[in-house]
């Protein structure tokens, strides 16, 4: 790609500038313009004692000289248009960079605090009896995987008929209403997700309850919009050419959806569905009114309280006993685990799109 | 299409049966505990099974973890659940029925206390104060290792009226250490807390002139730095330079904990100063025969009794609809206030045993709990 | 999908009639799951509204704070939307950077990592990004804070005094862009992938620089999908909860004061913070500012499909 644009401007250079000096045609090597950054490093480093510098500012001094330096020595040699790109080029890739910051420091964070409990009696036991030391959450993914398993098998098959009949059954206002309502449900916040479900089961069975199918409804309350929202989308991409073929063979339209339209967006599908699970299985708010805590497995969805890996994290940080320390450590790893998880359902959904995409695709 | 669908069904069988193969293994630890159904148990008169509901204050749940762990080894067939929700909610729930018992750090109010009747089948209710924790006042000050504040200028500092760490009133009663020219960072609880509730009733009560406010679970006081819950009081607190906070004493951790006026001395806390506060306040009058609801006595001149304490009861029906609840409540709260469920709630969670006067007070009330 | 396997399955290329059973069931299916939906939503606010009706109707010293409902949920509003606002005017221009970056600048290989590391982002639970907020960020803001009241403290946005923890409306906001960034960036990233490769070879062809070619092609094809990218980002910031809570210092009103101790709440944090230990109308309160919470968020959404729709459909389906 960049092979392509330098060689195209570099013969193409000479556009109509008007008064302007005419674009020079010369070429800046690569080296040049690391000796920029570098020479501003330097720059930079020997004010260090003069202005009491600290590594962040170091680094900012040394990007904003450097680019600067870039483009002036870029405007200079091969003209204005040249400097412009290089200066966004910098811009990009710094502002690229000031964003990998916090990210890297996340994730570096939680690896490094959650990694001291990944251990064996971390996924083998839980709460059970266990004061300080020790203990496990096994309870708490055993929760997490069943809710978010529940909340799968109610939200995709609602969410994927919704996008289909959005996408090839409805027109006019109805469309119109259900497309808007998603897009409201979408901004539902989470905690208001759990209230409802607090409130609708409290209705039947009482206040004080909590049960997982509980928490597996508020939850399906936030995926529902997202699961439509991403299939709608990817359904929206399948060309009609291929609808119409089929149903220039006389296939019924619902068995061109099944067979035709839905395989041909199934890695589309897949990706969204998973994306959709990671957005909720994080979710603390709702399950903390939904779900309760508790210390021991329980793998019934339909009886009493559940324990999840978010709540757990969540008490575990929060209400940690005497002396603090190994409490904070199973929430950080507990929180490590759940960032596993996601990226396992990641690789599941990058395996389901290399499998079952048909052929052609982008 | 280019699998065919026998390898898609190898894919998803594969995956099922490592779903299945996770499942299968059940927690280690509780496999043990919940398989030793064989009578093994020499001390506890008979053997209980099943689950007990619990849910309320927050501040007890360290020590509940203690209770529940230390029960588990006397009657390893029950479970006790104990949803930390909060007070209100744990009270909530238990007078509409949702749990067993409730924990919490007020004692119920007149409407809830007729509510609650009327859910213990028209029986009596009975309240413990089986937690007792010290609050502590905690602080972020380079240089100073001890600090003496008298419980006005607690009331100063946290009313934003004293603002630096120099003031004449704090050096008053710190006449040996040197004192920062510094600002003063007040940490309250963001989130409405029995914490925030007995501090301010302390400071209501014991710097009346001081402190104007109202006691209440909300801080009154705005423009002060909040943070969320004890940990993120105390993880405020260390964060800041000249800060100072309220937090459970057995959280305090590495923070400076200040020595707090009581008549004329400064009593530093302890789980013993605490108890003894407690041990010294008046039952409220009109209640039960079993209601153990306490007074604090937040203004005590008495030696060695350390005024900001956190008490949370235990509420729970003196009669229950079925034997079998009637039978589990009554002995986990004989397990909770003997001895050992004292000294295990102590290790867990660092509050203040119950004194002998108190327990022999709640064994009536354990005694008394029946079916009908 | 398992509904359709149940239907009897018709076999195909038997003339043309335009309403068999299975297509009749099919579609019925689907049209049920979108009036569900609708459904779903009438319920939730049904709820909301029902319960906030004796906070609506109740007299004003029986809400806390005794400025009654509106002078309770005012400063929570504003607080919400600053934090917000901050969280998207960091956010954007990042995440558009990143998007970009990502799609134009990177090398392939490099590319598809940095996306799949971007996604993963996504996906941490928000408290994890509450305690990030507080033990890593905050302190290492502090200094800064210190330096903005001292150089800028004429702003009256950075007016001071500059909080010693870090715990202010300004962190909370950086927390949220952080969090919202992979949203926002993963979006903006499919958006400018589907950029038709003949736009922007034509662009180069030209004789565009890599800058030209994206402003020309690139970045007007994108527009209406970074704004949609971007409101649903400014979604997740407005209901944001557990890391609000976390890393906020809430008491005070209403301030623009970005960098002190004394901040407003935001809605979402409020109801996590007080409803444990609420009963009786505090808990109403609580469900009118969630429902408050829903009218704005509503209101943004309005707002971004009003503009997304400016645009014509892409759609193959259309």
């Amino acid at each position: 790609m960049s092979q392509i644009s330098t060689a195209s401007v570099a013969t193409g250079g000479s556009a109509p500038s008007g008064p302007r000096r005419s674009e020079r045609t010369g070429r800046l090597p690569n080296w040049a313009l690391w000796a920029c950054f570098a020479g501003a490093a330097v720059v930079v480093g020997a004010l260090w004692p003069v202005f009491d510098l600290n590594i962040a500012l170091f680094v900012l001094y040394t990007v904003v000289l450097g680019t600067l330096a870039v483009y002036l020595l870029t405007r200079t040699t091969e003209g204005s248009r040249r400097a412009t790109d290089r200066l966004v080029t910098c811009l990009v890739v710094s502002a690229f960079g000031l964003a990998m910051v916090p990210l890297v420091s996340l994730v570096w964070e939680v690896v490094s605090r959650g990694a001291a409990r990944l251990d064996g009696e971390f996924f083998s036991s839980s709460l059970v009896g266990i004061v300080g030391e020790g203990g496990g959450a096994y309870h708490a993914i055993m929760g997490t995987l069943i809710i978010t398993a529940l909340t799968t098998l109610i939200s995709v098959p609602i969410g994927l008929m919704t996008a289909i009949f959005l996408v090839e059954y409805a027109r006019g206002r109805l469309k119109r209403a259900i497309t808007f309502m998603v897009d409201v449900m979408t901004g539902i916040p989470s905690i208001v997700a759990g209230l409802f479900a607090y409130a609708l089961f409290a209705i039947f069975l009482g206040p004080g309850i909590r049960l997982g199918i509980m928490g597996a409804i508020a939850l399906s309350v936030l995926m529902i919009p997202v699961v439509v929202r991403s299939a709608e989308e990817v359904l929206k991409l399948v060309p009609n050419e291929l609808r119409e073929a089929s149903y220039a063979l006389g296939v019924p339209k619902w068995r061109t959806i099944v067979k035709v339209v839905i395989p041909t967006a199934i890695a589309g599908l897949g990706t969204g569905v998973t994306l959709a699970i990671a957005r909720v299985v994080g979710e603390t708010a709702p399950l903390l009114i939904t779900l309760g805590i508790t210390n021991a497995t329980n793998v019934n969805a339909f009886d009493s309280r559940m324990a999840t890996l978010p709540v757990y994290a969540y008490y575990q940080l929060t209400q940690p006993g005497v002396p603090p320390q190994f409490a904070t450590d199973r929430a950080w790893t507990a929180a490590l685990v759940l960032i596993i998880l996601v990226m396992g359902l990641n690789v599941v959904a990058r395996f389901i799109s290399r499998f079952f995409a048909p052929k052609s695709g982008r | 299409m280019k699998l065919s669908t026998t390898s898609r069904a190898v894919v998803l069988s594969a995956a099922l049966a490592g779903t299945l193969a996770l499942t299968a293994c059940g927690a280690a630890n509780e496999e043990a505990a919940g398989g030793g159904g064989g009578g093994e148990e020499t001390g506890s008169s008979t053997e209980l099974s099943g689950a007990l509901d619990g849910a309320g204050a927050s501040s007890q749940q360290a020590a509940m973890q203690g209770w529940t762990a230390g029960y588990s080894s006397v009657q390893p067939g029950v479970t006790v659940n104990y949803d930390p929700v909060g007070s209100g909610g744990g009270r909530e729930q238990f007078i509409a029925g949702g749990t067993d018992f409730a924990g919490s750090d007020a004692a119920l109010d007149e409407e809830e206390l007729t509510a609650a009747q009327e859910r213990c089948a028209g029986g009596e209710v009975f309240e413990l104060p089986n937690y007792i924790s010290p609050i502590a006042v905690v602080y972020n000050l380079d240089g100073v290792e001890e600090l003496n504040l008298s419980s006005e200028v607690v009331a100063g500092i946290f009313d934003q009226k004293i603002t630096n760490w120099n003031d004449p009133a704090i050096a008053a009663d710190n006449p040996d250490a040197t004192l920062p020219d510094l600002a003063i960072t007040p940490v309250n609880r963001s989130d409405e807390s029995g914490t925030t509730e007995n501090f301010t009733e302390y400071l209501a009560a014991a710097a009346a002139e001081a402190w104007t406010y109202e006691p209440d679970g909300n801080w009154p006081v705005a423009g002060g730095e909040a943070a969320q819950g004890t940990s993120g009081v105390v993880s405020a607190v260390g964060g800041g330079n000249g800060t100072i906070g309220y937090a459970d004493l057995s959280q305090a951790g590495d923070l400076g904990v200040a020595n707090i006026g009581v008549g004329e001395e400064f009593v530093t806390p302890t789980p013993e100063a605490a108890a003894a506060v407690v041990e010294n306040s008046e039952r409220l009058e009109g209640r039960g025969e079993y209601d153990f609801a306490i007074e604090l006595a937040r203004d005590t001149a008495e030696s060695g009794s350390y005024p900001i304490v956190l008490v949370s009861y235990h509420v729970g029906c003196v009669t229950y609809d079925e034997q079998e609840t009637a039978d589990l409540v009554a002995d986990f709260m004989g397990y909770v206030i003997s001895e050992e469920g004292q000294q295990a709630a102590a290790e867990a969670a660092g509050s203040a045993p119950i004194s002998d006067t108190l327990r022999e007070q709640a064994q009536t009330a354990v005694d008394a709990i029946t079916a009908g | 999908m398992s509904s359709t396997r149940t239907t009897p399955p018709s076999p195909a290329g038997t003339g043309r009639s335009v309403r068999r059973p299975g297509d009749r069931v099919f579609a019925g299916t689907a049209k049920g799951a979108g009036i569900l939906i609708l459904v779903i939503l009438a319920g939730v606010a049904a709820f909301l509204v029902v319960e906030a009706v004796p906070a609506l109707t109740a007299p004003a010293e029986d809400i806390p704070g005794d400025r009654g409902l509106a002078g309770y949920i005012a400063p929570l509003v504003f607080g919400t939307l600053l934090a917000a606002v901050i969280a998207l005017l960091v956010a954007t221009p990042l995440a558009v950077a990143i998007a970009l970056f990502i799609a134009y600048y990177a090398p392939r290989r490099m590319a598809q990592g940095l996306g799949y590391l971007v996604d993963l982002l996504a996906a941490i639970p928000s408290i994890v990004y509450g305690f990030w907020g507080i033990f890593w960020l905050a302190p290492k803001l502090v200094p800064f804070y210190e330096w903005l009241e001292r150089r800028l403290g004429f702003i009256p946005l950075f007016a001071g005094p500059a909080s010693t923890t870090g715990r202010t409306m300004l962190t909370a906001g950086l927390v949220l862009a952080v969090m919202i960034l992979p949203i926002v960036s993963a979006i903006s990233r499919e958006v400018f992938l589907q950029v038709p490769s003949l736009h922007r070879e034509a662009a180069l062809a030209l004789g565009a620089t890599r800058w030209e070619m994206i402003r020309m092609a690139v970045l007007p094809y994108g527009r209406s999908g970074v704004i949609g990218g971007s409101m649903l980002g400014l979604g997740r910031a407005l209901g944001e909860t557990m890391a609000v809570a976390i890393v906020l210092s809430v008491s005070g009103g209403i301030t623009f004061n970005l960098i002190s101790s004394g901040n407003p709440s935001t809605i979402a944090a409020n109801i996590a913070l007080e409803f444990p230990e609420s009963s009786g109308i505090d808990i109403n309160t609580l469900i009118a500012s969630g429902l408050a919470l829903f009218v704005i968020t509503l209101a943004v959404n309005m707002l971004a499909r009003a503009i997304v729709n400016r645009r014509a459909d892409f759609s193959g389906a259309n």
